[in-house]
């Protein structure tokens, strides 16, 4: 029997790849657990089930492994664990698959070079104090043994890179990284092979690749967290279907639909592809698509879209269009393209490669090229040249922005606020206008009665409502409630699908729904209630998120423009920007427009940050410099934003701007230090006063100091 | 300077040995869960006894 995990330990690694798929053959979320006791009440939980063979708890991915014989289901381990008052949530195992692989492989090349370097550093202490003939060129020789195989393996990737660039014509940092590499290496082995009296460079080359290899697991290691969060989040809800065939309903996921399908729409679900209705009636949340937060009455011939929600009554939908093929993907498609178009943007980092990249091969040659001349002693002018490059070799540059980005996305991780992007951080920073696309963002999505009508009517309408699960129905629930109101007691409650509700009230006939549909001919908005004697109107609000206020707040008094962008009518808009203290506001606002919107402040010099969670923002996506979407999106809207919220509070945001800002500063501040070690140090090599004791001592030392700076200070 | 002949080797394998165990770590997966590892140090299930089928924790 294995475990998940602990289990691999014993084994070899053969026999530990064999056994991982069957081992963790499901897998659940997390995500309270916290501590020692937890891990123990999980497993202790899991293990006694019937089925379970063994159950595992990571506590930093915050997942439970789960080895079953095939008899139990998720639903059982669930519930299992709800009684023991843990939340759980069940994963799929097809979209976690295929993780942490580079993370492993870099980490064993650290390893390597870093056993490496110890070794020849301590050979060459050897050389250092004085060894001289036989024994310089022995230990010289053996350094060789340990370096070239090191350095040709734990090199790998600086190697790729470097011919990648190189054949596509450009040059890139991993250019004269991999030119100091191989190029120190070499002439060290020539040097110990004649057994020339000279110093030699492997331990140079090592530590370059050591250090160069501890940013980029850096950089790959801050990412990793958000990443596996984003996998969780995309791995929680897999859309699913209930398709009807020959009268039976079987649940499938919505990725194997095809056309032709019947498909069973409860109310409250999503729509899994885009069809036509052929029974039943409703009403249908498009805001997701349109932007549009009014519900669209839907009857059999009605299209319906793929991400729409259905609100009232059962629908049966024949599907026309599905998988790949569905709007919703072609939207989500449109946004992905425009975020490639974002992630063009170069960082700090990649500027300042820019720069260097050339200027690293010039030096080099021309201090190959002045000492040739000048001494005419080719090995010496060679020396000279590597212990430039080796010394201008970025390594402080290659620390200087992942160690801060590392830093920064721990630190907004644990705010709840997920950075998927890597430029993220900089272009966020530089961001002076913040723009809410209202629905989801600022609100809830949940609706409140907007004004406070009399007690008995609004008994009478609770009454009527409780027979519904439309939104405004449980709103007007919730009103009652709030004000200690009991609801009127209604007989004969029947719901109409996509019209309202009817029922019986003190011998009167009593109705609660659509205007036009409790009175020919009465005007749109709102609901109307008919108790029989008299009409009533209710109209709603949206609800704000609890810190929505807050949030703007915060912002505008950090300076940032915050504006509103709404597909809703200009009243409703324009009473929440007062709720909300936001000056600049628009309603009524197509995709179309809102691009343009963005288009024009951009133009007028402004980077805005994009807050939304509609996919028909494809335009205002691309135009925006940055984007940002709650968790609650659609998974393919969070796929697209360089950070998702987790949180449900709007706080944040405000929280996630200022950290950003303070990263740019430090990335900034890395960079700086790293080149005024090369100012210093570089005249010294370009003297030819520099030994590879002197290389090490410069790049460690450089290397520490931007590490240490960007963990300086809390968050 | 005979004695090289046996210290060179002693302190390639010594550092041979040290890269092994670095590699047996990452193989036992010991780097994927260091905060679960952190807590189950105070879990006390195991206390007394290993659990039956050998499998560290």
């Amino acid at each position: 029997m294995t475990m998940a995990c602990a289990a691999c330990a014993a084994l070899p690694d053969d026999a530990a790849r064999a056994a991982a798929p069957a081992a963790a053959d499901l897998v659940l979320h997390l995500p309270d657990i916290h501590c020692a006791a937890c891990i123990a009440s999980v497993e202790e939980t899991l293990g006694h089930l019937p089925g379970v063979r063994d159950a595992r708890v990571n506590l930093s991915l915050k997942r439970a492994m789960v080895a079953t014989d095939g008899s139990v289901g998720t639903d059982t381990l669930v519930d299992a664990l709800a009684a023991r008052g843990h939340r759980a949530q069940p994963l799929d195992t097809g979209v976690l698959s295929g993780r942490s692989g580079p993370g492993r492989d870099l980490l064993v090349r650290i390893g390597v070079a870093g056993f490496a370097m110890m070794n020849v550093m301590l050979l060459s202490v050897a050389v250092w104090s004085g060894a001289a003939d036989h024994t310089a060129q022995l230990f010289h020789l053996i350094s060789a043994a340990i370096a070239l195989p090191a350095v040709a393996f734990a090199g790998r990737p600086f190697f790729a890179s470097a011919l990648g660039a190189l054949s596509g014509g450009r040059l890139n940092m991993d250019v004269p990284i991999s030119l100091a590499i191989v190029l120190s290496a070499a002439v060290s082995l020539a040097g110990a092979l004649n057994g020339v009296e000279r110093a030699g460079w492997f331990d140079a080359a090592l530590a370059l690749t050591f250090f160069l290899l501890v940013g980029r697991y850096l950089d790959h290691a801050g990412r990793q967290a958000a990443r596996s969060a984003a996998a969780d989040l995309a791995a929680m809800e897999v859309p699913q279907a209930v398709r009807v065939e020959n009268g039976r309903e079987h649940v499938v996921r919505a990725a194997t639909l095809v056309a032709g399908d019947v498909v069973r729409i409860r109310a409250g679900d999503r729509v899994p592809a885009d069809g036509l209705v052929t029974e039943g009636e409703s009403e249908l949340d498009r805001a997701i698509l349109t932007g549009e937060s009014a519900p669209v009455a839907a009857a059999p011939g009605t299209e319906v879209g793929a991400g729409e929600i259905n609100l009232s009554g059962p629908l049966l939908v024949r599907v026309v269009r599905a998988g790949a093929d569905t709007g919703l993907r072609r939207l989500a498609d449109l946004v992905a393209a425009a975020e490639t178009q974002r992630s063009a943007f170069s960082g700090i980092a990649d500027r300042a490669a820019r720069i260097y990249a050339p200027l690293v091969h010039i030096l080099g040659a021309a201090a190959l090229v002045a000492w040739w001349v000048g001494t005419g002693d080719g090995w010496r002018a060679l020396d000279v040249a590597i212990s430039v490059l080796v010394i201008t070799c970025p390594c402080a540059l290659g620390l200087a922005v992942p160690a801060v980005s590392t830093v920064t996305t721990a630190r907004l991780f644990r705010l709840g606020l997920l950075v998927k992007s890597r430029t993220a951080l900089e272009r966020l920073a530089a961001v002076d206008t913040v723009v809410f696309d209202k629905t989801g963002t600022l609100t809830t999505g949940r609706a409140v009665l907007r004004e406070t009508p009399d007690a008995p009517t609004l008994a009478l309408a609770a009454g009527l409502a409780q027979g519904s699960s439309h939104p405004l129905s449980r709103a007007l629930v919730a009103a009652t409630e709030t004000r200690g109101i009991a609801p009127a007691i209604v007989t004969d409650l029947r719901e109409r699908a996509g019209h309202g509700v009817e029922g019986r009230f003190e011998g009167r006939s009593v109705r609660l729904g659509r205007p036009g549909w409790v009175e020919t001919g009465a005007q749109d908005g709102g609901v109307l209630l008919d108790t029989g004697t008299a009409r009533h109107r209710f109209t709603f609000d949206e609800e704000l998120r609890p810190d929505a206020a807050d949030c703007v707040a915060a912002l505008q008094e950090a300076g940032y423009g915050v504006e509103l962008l709404s597909g809703d009518a200009e009243p409703a808009v324009a009473r929440m920007a007062g709720r909300l203290g936001i000056e600049t506001f628009s309603a009524r606002v197509t995709p179309e427009t809102k691009a343009e919107h963005l288009q024009r402040l951009a133009e007028a010099g402004h980077l805005t940050l994009m807050v939304g969670d509609g996919l028909n923002d494809t335009g205002a996506l691309a135009v925006a410099h940055a984007s940002l979407a709650p968790s609650s999106a659609l998974d393919a809207a969070r796929n697209a934003a360089d950070v998702v919220l987790l949180a449900d509070r709007m706080a944040p945001v405000a929280q996630m701007l200022r950290h950003a800002r303070r990263a740019r500063a430090r990335m900034r501040q890395n960079i700086w230090l790293a080149v005024g070690y090369n100012a210093i140090s570089v005249p010294v090599a370009l003297a030819g006063l520099a030994t590879p004791l002197i290389a090490a001592l410069a790049m460690s030392t450089s290397s520490l100091t931007v590490t240490l700076n960007a963990m300086r200070g809390r968050a | 300077m005979n004695v090289l002949a046996f210290l060179i080797p002693i302190s390639v394998g010594l550092g041979l040995l040290g890269l092994g165990g670095f590699v047996w770590t990452l193989r036992a997966r010991q780097y994927d869960d260091p905060d679960g590892d952190r807590m189950r140090i105070l879990d006390e299930r195991w206390d007394e006894a290993p659990k039956e089928d050998e499998s560290r924790l």
